[in-house]
């Protein structure tokens, strides 16, 4: 497990400081006015992974749904991404990716205030937040 | 005038229609109903007198020809049948062209010839082909009346006799509840019974066969109430069947034959027909088989006749009317109007002589011994038919009707004179309980006498003249071989009409008054209807004089009966032949029956089956060709050999034609004469004798007063067996059917049984080991996987998720690996 770890991790960190020993400054902000796609979809993936792994593991409903809003900040990023790679490419009318995000961003503003109206209506009848006590489903 | 001979059959059914429809709704009164009946009738016979007048007499006579009413030309079709095809009597037809061409060939071989040659004979050969060629014809019967000399002789008797008799019924019926219902059948039958004499065709004919023999079922079971008058109907019916059947045959041999049933058409084809000799069975004997049985049926012959003495439960109009004058000669009318076929066949000519003679004697020497006046007059009736069959056998047909004839006149009379007794005597048959009648119904017995001495053959009374005639006919028949037996037969059976019927005279009207000491034991169940004579006054019952309307018809009729045989007056009395022209009924009948001889109609009037002349047809080829010389006195006996004969034997004695009839006619009246003197002698001079003979001749007695045990027999071998089929298909039926019926129901409850079984423990069972396993095993592991946490189901959702990516991108994902990992290593 640690060897798969370090195998998926060394990448990522071997990407950071490839370029060290180049002008440094000069670098990053070339980095950054070109940034390579992969990385942000690496990004991207991996806080889809911690968002999901939250949502399965934790029992605090509030930090499932801080877990569900990274899910969706993880898609945010991965539109933006796309939408600037695009853009890189040429296609410089490929803003829908960008114009989702902010949708996104909008929908989980509602979702989240709907979601905390029913955590309080959960909380009140329950007094709980623990998901593992709330398993009514199971009539 | 003869061209309106439709309307006689039509006025009694509708004075029948009238009475039988509306009699009873309008509470008709009994003389409008009697009026009715008796008008239609005599409108009837007044309508009968003109025709045959016109026919035969009349300025427009066209007698001998045949008159059909469709040949004025309207359509008379009734069954538009379709295509016959002739599937009897090919060979004969090939026969008769065989033989044509043979005659031509002759007639030509004939003129050819010298004098001499014809003297000699000649032979000829004659190329015998078998053409039997596939003949169809359409078979179209119509509706039409035919008038001829048979025909007008029926209709005059039908409507004469039956008149008088619907008058003295009127009498009779008086004061009877069902008075309409007795009309209505009674004019019913009438139209039957014209139907049957005057239709042109032999399915006309056979409707009213069938028609007269309803009315008779109806009649005779009229007083139903009556057990033994429902079961004489029933007989009667069901013995009719039998004879009927063989009518039914013998038409369908008629239609397979020569695919027509029209008479004249029939006739013609059938009179070219070859003879059949005795003991040759060709189409035709069986035709005349056929027509024979149904003869028998209707006609009372043995052994067919026991439904004619029963039948004497109806009223006695009735059998006046159907039972004596006029139904049951109808037999003898088919016999006449088929005596082509008759005569064709020798075998069935000896038939009948013998049938009739047997019937004769037999039913006579029961009337001997019986007691009710009714019975005696039955048998008396049968042994009537039988000499009638009898004249036929030996092929004096025009006899035969000539007896028909006067029989219906003496035969009402004494019936109707029996109907006056019985209705004097407030209805009491039983000639023991009679007696010394003469003093107090005088009108009655004076006509009473008039038929006795006709029907013991008296001269100059009617019967004397037909009797006599038929034994003459069978004493010098040379129709048949056994003309002497059957002359010897009819003789005995004539000494014992003579009996019987003195008897009746002396046990009915002569004697001491046997009513007066029997009050007694009157027998209460005799009192049917009439509930006007039972007022406590009649005790001791004295018997009255019948009103006008009962003996004027017997008046009429006793005249009939005296002078009535003159229209047939023995040849032997007038020179050896049939004086008086048409007027003599012999010369009447003569154009209708075949002549073996000449193969033509008539002996005297040579004419075709249309009763055309021969001027006006081709003369056949054997009277014109074949003889040469001058025709002899005596023609050739008609089938050959003929056997022992008694008249020519006789003849050969005495020298002479002439007085050989007068020995035979001297014979019969000394029979007559004989018959007559006993019964006297027996029931008049010394009352003591009959207990002493029937005590003598106990087993002849028994036999005779039993009836021979003909019923006895028929209940034995026919309704015993009968019903003992009819017990067998009930057991059967109970047994074989029903067991099957239960059985199968029985097998379909096990089955059912079975099946429930297999349900409940097999089907069931497995379901509900399915349902078990399902509850008991898996259960656990689906309610284990419904924790009810959402988070477990976020958790399948997620592995399915990874699930479905690595089925579709695995292999992506792996390359994409291996290419980092084989950069980055």
């Amino acid at each position: 497990m640690l060897l798969l770890i370090f195998k998926i991790f060394t990448p990522v960190l071997g990407l950071l400081f490839q370029e060290q020993s180049q002008g440094r400054m000069a670098l990053v902000w070339e980095k950054a006015q070109h940034p390579d796609l992969s990385k942000f979809l690496i990004i991207g993936a991996l806080l889809f992974i911690i968002g999901v792994a939250g949502v399965l593991t934790r029992r605090n409903i509030i930090v499932i749904f801080m877990s569900i809003e990274l899910i969706l900040n993880a898609a945010n990023l991965n539109f933006i991404a796309m939408s600037r790679y695009l853009q890189e490419t040429g296609n410089m009318n490929a803003v829908a990716g960008q114009i989702f995000a902010v949708f996104v961003i909008v929908v989980a503003a509602a979702e989240a205030a709907i979601g905390l109206g029913i955590v309080i209506a959960l909380y009140r009848n329950k007094e709980t937040i623990w998901v593992d006590e709330i398993d009514i489903l199971k009539w | 005038m003869y061209r309106y001979i439709w309307l006689v059959p039509l006025l009694p059914l509708a004075g029948a229609a009238i009475n039988g429809l509306l009699g009873r709704k309008l509470r008709f009164s009994e003389r409008l109903i009697g009026g009715i009946a008796v008008g239609s009738i005599a409108l009837a016979f007044l309508i009968t007198l003109a025709s045959v007048y016109s026919y035969a007499f009349g300025s427009g006579a066209i007698w001998p020809n045949v008159y059909v009413t469709s040949q004025d030309g309207a359509s008379y079709s009734w069954i538009p049948g379709g295509a016959v095809r002739f599937t009897q009597g090919g060979s004969a037809r090939s026969m008769v062209a065989v033989q044509e061409s043979a005659r031509e060939e002759w007639a030509k071989r004939l003129a050819e010839m010298t004098p001499e040659e014809r003297l000699r004979g000649g032979t000829i050969s004659v190329l015998r082909g078998h053409n039997e060629e596939e003949r169809a014809s359409v078979l179209d019967v119509e509706w039409s009346y035919q008038l001829d000399a048979l025909s007008s002789i029926f209709m005059l008797v039908v409507t004469g006799v039956g008149l008088c008799i619907f008058v003295f019924a009127t009498g009779y019926m008086h004061g009877d509840p069902g008075f309409y219902r007795f009309f209505a059948y009674m004019g019913l039958f009438m139209f039957s019974m014209l139907v049957l004499v005057m239709g042109s065709n032999f399915l006309m004919m056979f409707v009213g066969w069938e028609g007269v023999g309803l009315c008779s079922y109806l009649l005779i079971g009229y007083y139903f109430d009556r057990p033994e008058a429902a079961n004489a109907s029933r007989k009667a019916f069901i013995t009719n069947r039998v004879g009927d059947f063989g009518f039914a045959l013998a038409i369908f041999g008629v239609i397979a034959t020569f695919g027509t049933t029209q008479y004249t058409d029939v006739f013609g084809q059938a009179a070219n027909f070859p003879l059949e000799p005795l003991g040759n069975w060709g189409i035709l004997s069986w035709i005349a088989l056929g027509l024979f049985v149904g003869a028998c049926g209707k006609s009372a012959q043995l052994p067919l006749h026991v439904w004619l003495p029963d039948a004497m439960a109806g009223p006695t109009p009735v059998s006046a009317l159907i039972h004596a004058a006029t139904m049951v000669t109808a037999g003898l009318y088919m016999l006449t109007r088929t005596n082509v076929i008759f005569q064709h066949s020798q075998t069935m000519m000896t038939v009948v002589a013998v049938v009739g003679a047997a019937t004769a004697l037999f039913a006579a020497t029961i009337g001997i011994t019986q007691n009710d006046i009714k019975k005696v007059l039955a048998y008396s009736t049968v042994s009537q038919l039988g000499f009638m069959f009898m004249a036929c056998g030996v092929g004096a047909f025009a006899i035969g009707i000539f007896h028909v004839m006067t029989h219906a006149f003496f035969k009402a009379l004494m019936f109707l004179g029996a109907g006056s007794v019985i209705h004097g005597m407030h209805h009491e048959q039983d000639m023991r309980r009679m007696g010394g009648l003469r003093k107090y119904m005088p009108y009655t017995y004076l006509t009473f006498l008039a038929g006795w001495l006709a029907i013991c053959g008296i001269i100059p009374f009617s019967g004397f003249w037909s009797k006599d005639e038929i034994l003459w006919s069978a004493a010098s028949t040379r129709y048949v071989p056994v003309g002497w037996i059957v002359w010897i037969v009819g003789t005995i059976a004539a000494t014992c009409t003579a009996f019987y019927m003195t008897r009746l005279m002396a046990m009915t009207f002569w004697g001491k008054e046997r009513f007066l000491d029997n009050q007694h034991d009157h027998a209460p169940g005799h009192e049917v209807h009439g509930a006007d004579h039972e007022t406590p006054t009649h005790h001791v019952h004295i018997p009255h004089e019948s009103p006008p309307s009962m003996w004027v018809p017997l008046a009429v009729l006793a005249v009939l009966a005296t002078i009535g045989g003159f229209v047939g007056i023995s040849p032997a009395f007038t020179g050896g032949h049939h004086v008086g022209g048409r007027m003599n009924i012999v010369n009447f009948l003569d154009p209708i029956i075949w002549n073996p001889t000449t193969r033509f109609f008539g002996t005297h009037e040579v004419v075709d089956s249309f009763g055309r002349r021969p001027e006006l047809v081709e003369r056949h080829a054997t009277t014109s060709v074949l003889t040469t010389e001058p025709v002899h006195a005596e023609p050739p006996p008609p089938y050959g050999h003929e056997g022992f004969n008694l008249a020519h034997t006789v003849e050969s004695v005495v020298h002479k034609h002439w007085l050989t009839e007068v020995v035979f006619i001297i014979i019969s009246l000394l029979v007559a004469g004989l018959g007559m003197a006993l019964g006297w002698l027996f029931y008049v001079k010394k009352p003591g004798l009959p207990d002493i003979w029937a005590a003598r001749l106990r087993p002849l007695y028994q036999a005779s007063y039993n009836k021979y045990w003909v019923d006895e027999f028929f209940g034995w071998a026919v309704t015993r067996r009968t019903m003992d089929a009819a017990r067998a298909v009930f057991a059967f039926d109970s047994k074989v059917i029903d067991g099957a019926v239960n059985g199968s129901a029985g097998l379909t409850r096990l089955a059912s049984r079975v099946t429930g079984f297999t349900d409940r423990y097999f089907v069931d069972g497995l379901v509900n080991a399915i349902a078990a396993f399902v509850m008991r095993l898996m259960s656990p592991l689906f309610r284990a996987a419904q924790t009810g946490f959402t988070q477990n189901y976020a958790l399948v959702m997620v592995l399915g998720l990874v699930l479905a990516v690595i089925l579709f991108f695995g292999a992506d994902i792996t390359t994409a690996f291996k290419a980092m990992f084989a950069t980055w290593f």
